[in-house]
């Protein structure tokens, strides 16, 4: 919402003060100020001139010679501007002052453009003549403005006047924040009003008082309202001879200062009063309106309707039309009907005011497709009380302007209209939400300055009824803090039961996740919760397949980002990607967040979130790089027990023998893997690509913070070196289990040292050699105990189809 | 016999003071010292002196031995520090040549952020909670005070599923869910996801985080509210950072308020950051509606309570003066390493 300074100095007079003062006492009570804009800004020492004599150049075709009277002297101009003639009253800049902007209407310069005395083609220039443009404004402010052409003052004004003073421009354009409880303020006299209290000024309301004449509105027009949920209160008022001129320069002016384009009396009134009062109203030509009857009703489902635009618009049964005896002649709140819009020779109009269901409009005007100016003051519920001052304030002016006559009276159907709210006046709570100590009479001269009125007898507020957002004792409080000054409520700290700050388990094990990633070198990413379906084909995920199961977002921005995700992958290697793209090298990442599993779908039921530990890289490292990352989490974990890598699963997406699920416990709690070479092509990355993910769900009841001390050994390790020939189908990871299996409590530890397929090895097996060590707490091991296990060790594998190696 | 002795020992010390290495050194040992040396051959002769002359000789041949081996050694020891020098200088590096890092991965700018508000907070007293990204329309509209028609549920341009379930645009539905598990009092922060349907551009992101606070309490007051977030404001910001509340409108608040920072870097003058203005838009907060306590069942006559609401991805653009919201969601190392 704009409003010029002058504008609300209308209706608070003793209003003076900096803008920037202005500005920050606003804000501070409540009217979030945005910032302001001096309208004239860079106008420096533009006077009004009269030209007195034109010659032509000398030298140049396009430019002429004029002398102009500015006042105290007569100086010489050289203009190519077409449209001046001799007698002509301009806005002059003499040398040394300074313009707007360029003739061109080009966006202004910061500093504005200085004008200084000089030649044009050899002769002598000691300023400019001034287009609108240049002055910082425009022909749709001010229509009068000739296109392409010196601005030319009316011959009223008087030369050697201050040219921007004259042309109302000596104004500030206030951009204010209205938050959507404050209705009232969408409004000149609402802002008008909040700044009268917080300067504490006194507040002059328009006076007003409508001349009219003897005949009746109700032998012209009757109004009947079907649906008086959707429309609560309709005024209606009739005004005859019109007559269809430009308003007065006065209403032109305001109507720019707040980006209003003047247009014609009727239109301006019309305007001006909803800037006004906030409220919106409409005009019909009442020679279409049949019957000479308004009946609000609900539109029929399907049916066209033409706005006064020109656009067909689709009604429905939940919108409101206005409609006459025997046709819809507009679309309640939104626009009107191009069948009764006005005319230039229109001669009798129909005045609406009315107050519609807030809710209703918003939605009406999102099916119609318009959203106007009115409906956008509709939509936030209106206070009916203003309909009838409103309508009344048009036609006084109506009056005033010469526009037209009015008719007596006004037709009002209206529904009961709400009581002003009631509640008592309590200051000790008001102090107590606060924490504050502020005294009673200070609050009762806050609410009088806000028109709240308090009757002493019963100890009861009532709240005007503009202020609709005052419904509880709450809104008062903040009313008395508001004006009390929220900068003068004091600082302190919540006292009271102790408690104690934590992070819940959950957070805690995501953290470890991200330290043990960033120690191994991987940087966090982060990637949108939503992406494209076509992800899954990306990943080669067949048809049918669990992970296609995503949940659509109803209203995405685009089908890029349409389905909530399933898997974290897309997330990683799109970032992966982004990276391999820009040339970055040996590029590490990993995310923590959620992947969103329906339960059913569509969905009922609130979708399972889980938390995937996501990890990825290219460049240097392999499979047992990504492995050793895992290991080192899983141990930082205290899961301390055998993870089990199997490689049967064969996910679509990653490299078929270069995968494993882990299974922890017999639970499966992640996978690791190279990305499959087709996915890596499509997500454009050259080279081996290897990611991991954890379900973190799956592991939070393995993981356990815990330690116990087991003591450093003391007793020396014997250590056994087994060279193995085994089948080329068995795993490491199985021989390992069978030698852990076997090897009992007194296998320390063992360690692969070499696999090796070739030349000294018969085709279909390979060499797997270990170095296993042994080792007792309480003694030192014998030959005897080393032996047995051996033993036993060596039947496990003999019975696996492994043999010694030679 | 003396003078054999004194011959070899003029010879033994000659040749020390001759020898360049080490192993010349030991020569001069194994030849005079040694099984073979002069030295042992003397006292083979021994057998042919007189049994009176024989321990005087014993004792001048020991004195001759423990002398020359006492010379041996320190020219040994000489020997070795010159030949360590020697080597030390042949080992010498250029300490300016590139460090060998082991590259350690970085922490993604918002969750910095994050874990500074995390740890002022929890130093408070607070609870870290999460809740649901996707949302019933209960917690993330009705239960706030923002019922069906409220135009509030327009502005914030929500992502719908089906039905009633929707994407959170706002970390508040946690506090909802904290209320109405009836354990009071309640000190809780929220960090979250949440989602809004605006185009991707320098400034804005379908989907960004957020962090709500909640304190309900008995005798809570705006003053605690302004007080904590002071609290929050100078250790995020510094201890200079000063803080102004503007009064504002939230449904689920009443008085509702904006706070704003104190720019922090140009300590309130007035620069291209703060636009000029010496002051940083921050957080909304206010003090909880009593129809937000009553719908989770909290009797709003004995509890009151302040929640705020702070812009996670608005934090860490401030304090790391990053220009560009897309670069949080790029994931390009180079930017990520940066932090």
């Amino acid at each position: 919402m704009n409003a010029a300074k002058s504008w609300l100095k209308a209706y608070v007079p003793d209003l003076n003060c900096s803008d920037q003062e202005f500005m920050d006492k606003m804000t501070l009570s409540g009217t979030k100020c945005e910032g302001f804009e001096r309208m004239d800004k860079n106008l420096e020492k533009i006077v009004v001139g009269q030209i007195e004599k034109i010659e032509r150049h000398p030298d140049a075709d396009k430019l002429i010679v004029c002398q102009v009277n500015v006042g105290t002297e007569t100086i010489q101009i050289v203009t190519g501007a077409p449209n001046v003639k001799e007698g002509d009253k301009v806005p002059v800049v003499l040398d040394g002052g300074k313009v707007a902007g360029g003739h061109d209407g080009s966006p202004l310069p910061e500093n504005g453009i200085e004008i200084k005395a000089g030649k044009l083609r050899g002769v002598d220039s000691f300023g400019m003549m001034c287009s609108i443009e240049e002055l910082g404004s425009d022909r749709n402010m001010y229509p009068e403005a000739p296109e392409n052409g010196i601005y030319i003052f009316s011959d009223d004004v008087k030369v050697g006047d201050d040219a921007v003073e004259v042309l109302g421009l000596h104004d500030t354009r206030f951009e204010f924040e209205v938050t959507s409880n404050r209705v009232d303020c969408y409004s000149i006299l609402g802002l008008a009003r909040e700044a009268a209290a917080t300067f504490d000024l006194p507040f002059k309301a328009p006076e007003v008082k409508v001349n009219e004449t003897s005949e009746k509105v109700e032998d012209y027009i009757s109004v009947e309202v079907k649906d008086p949920d959707l429309c609560p209160r309709y005024c209606a008022r009739v005004v005859k001879n019109i007559k269809i001129e430009p308003s007065p320069e006065w209403m032109q002016r305001r109507l720019a200062s707040s980006g209003i384009r003047p247009i014609n009396n009727l239109v301006d009134i019309t305007n001006y009063v909803m800037e006004e009062y906030g409220q919106p109203m409409h005009a019909f030509d009442l020679d279409t309106v049949a019957g000479n009857k308004i009946v609000v009703k609900r539109g029929v489902d399907g049916e066209q309707f033409q706005t006064l635009d020109g656009q067909m618009r689709t009604l429905d049964h939940d919108v409101l039309m206005i409609c006459d005896g025997e046709k819809e002649i507009g679309i309640a709140g939104i626009m009107g009907g191009e069948n009764s819009k006005i005319t230039d020779d229109v001669k009798t109009v129909l005045f609406e005011a009315a107050t519609f269901n807030g809710a209703n409009i918003r939605k009406s005007a999102k099916r119609v497709g318009i959203r106007s100016d009115a409906s956008g003051k509709f939509e936030k519920g209106l206070d009916p009380n203003n309909a009838e001052a409103a309508i009344n304030r048009a036609c006084q002016l109506i009056d005033e302007l010469g526009c037209g006559e009015v008719v007596s009276g006004i037709v009002d159907v209206k529904e009961p209209i709400k009581p002003l709210v009631q509640l008592p006046f309590e200051p000790d709570f008001y102090n107590g939400l606060l924490g504050t100590d502020i005294d009673k009479n200070d609050m009762l001269a806050i609410f009088k300055k806000l028109e709240i009125a308090y009757d002493e007898s019963t100890n009861m507020l009532t709240c005007p009824s503009f202020r609709q957002d005052l419904l509880g004792k709450v809104d008062i409080a903040e009313e008395v803090a508001r004006f009390f000054g929220y900068d003068k409520i004091p600082m302190t700290l919540p006292r009271g039961e102790a408690t104690t700050g934590k992070l819940p388990f959950k957070l805690v094990v995501e953290k470890i996740a991200s330290r043990v990633a960033m120690y191994c070198g991987f940087s966090q990413g982060m990637c949108y919760s939503f992406e494209s379906p076509k992800v899954f084909d990306k990943l080669r995920i067949p048809e049918g397949d669990k992970l296609r199961e995503a949940i659509r977002i109803a209203n995405p921005l685009g089908e890029d980002f349409s389905i909530m995700r399933t898997t974290s992958l897309n997330g990683i290697l799109s970032s992966l990607s982004t990276n391999f793209n820009r040339r970055n090298k040996n590029v590490r990442l990993f995310e923590i967040a959620n992947i969103y599993v329906p339960k059913s779908l569509p969905l009922t039921e609130l979708p399972d979130e889980r938390s995937q530990f996501t990890l990825g890289f290219y460049g240097d490292g392999d499979f047992f790089t990504m492995k050793g990352v895992l290991e080192q989490f899983f141990s930082e974990l205290g899961m301390t027990e055998e993870r089990e890598y199997d490689p049967s699963v064969k996910r679509p997406y990653l490299h078929p023998g270069r995968q494993a699920d882990i299974v922890y416990k017999g639970v499966k709690v992640g996978y690791l893997g190279q990305v499959h070479p087709m996915v890596a092509q499509a997500y454009e990355i050259k080279g081996n690509v290897y990611v991991a993910v954890i379900d973190l769900p799956e592991i939070l009841d393995f993981v356990t913070f815990d330690r116990k001390y087991e003591g450093i050994a003391r007793f020396p390790a014997v250590t056994r070196d087994l060279s193995l020939v085994v089948p080329k189908n068995i795993m490491v990871g199985q021989i390992e289990s069978m030698i852990r299996q076997r090897g009992g409590k007194l296998l320390e530890n063992l360690e692969l040292f070499d696999v090796y397929e070739g030349d000294q090895i018969s085709a279909g097996f390979k060499s797997v050699a270990y170095s296993l060590s042994f080792r007792a707490k309480d003694r030192t091991l014998d030959e005897n105990d080393v032996s047995g296990a051996m033993k036993k060790i060596l039947n496990g594998l003999t019975s696996m189809g492994i043999e010694l190696r030679a | 016999m003396k003078e054999k002795l004194l011959k070899i020992k003029e010879e033994a010390l000659a040749q020390i003071s001759k020898s360049q290495t080490l192993e010349q050194l030991n020569e001069v040992r194994v030849s005079q010292l040694g099984k073979k040396g002069a030295l042992t051959e003397i006292l083979k002769g021994m057998k042919d002196v007189s049994a009176e002359e024989r321990p005087k000789i014993g004792q001048l041949v020991n004195e001759t031995r423990a002398e020359i081996e006492a010379v041996l050694e320190e020219a040994r020891k000489k020997m070795e520090a010159i030949v360590m020098e020697a080597k030390l200088a042949q080992e010498t590096i250029d300490v300016t040549l590139p460090a060998k890092t082991m590259k350690v991965g970085h922490m993604h700018p918002n969750t910095r952020a994050l874990e500074e508000v995390e740890n002022i907070f929890i130093g408070m007293g607070y609870e870290v909670v999460e809740g649901p990204d996707v949302e019933r329309d209960y917690y993330n509209f009705e239960a706030l005070n923002i019922p069906a028609d409220h135009p509030a549920k327009d502005e914030q341009d929500t992502f719908y599923i089906s039905g009633d379930i929707l994407l959170r645009t706002q970390t508040s539905s946690t506090q909802v869910h904290e209320m109405e598990k009836g354990k009071l009092p309640i000190r809780m922060i929220a960090p979250g996801r949440v989602f809004r349907s605006d185009e991707v551009d320098a400034t804005h992101s379908p989907s960004f985080h957020q962090i709500e606070g909640l304190v309900i309490d008995k005798n809570i007051t705006f003053a605690d509210l302004k007080g904590t977030l002071s609290v929050f404001a100078k250790e995020l910001f510094g201890e200079d950072t000063k803080v102004k509340f503007r009064p504002h409108h939230f449904p689920f608040t009443e008085p509702s308020a904006e706070m704003d920072v104190s720019c922090f870097k140009c300590g309130g003058k007035g620069c291209r950051f703060c636009k000029g203005e010496g002051w940083i838009e921050i957080l909304g907060c206010g003090m909880v509606h009593p129809h937000v306590l009553e719908m989770s069942k909290i009797d709003p006559e004995e509890y009151v309570g302040f929640a705020f609401g702070v812009g996670l991805e608005r934090i860490a653009l401030l304090k790391y003066e990053i220009d560009d919201m897309r670069l949080l969601y790029e994931n390009d190392v180079r930017f990520l390493d940066q932090f």
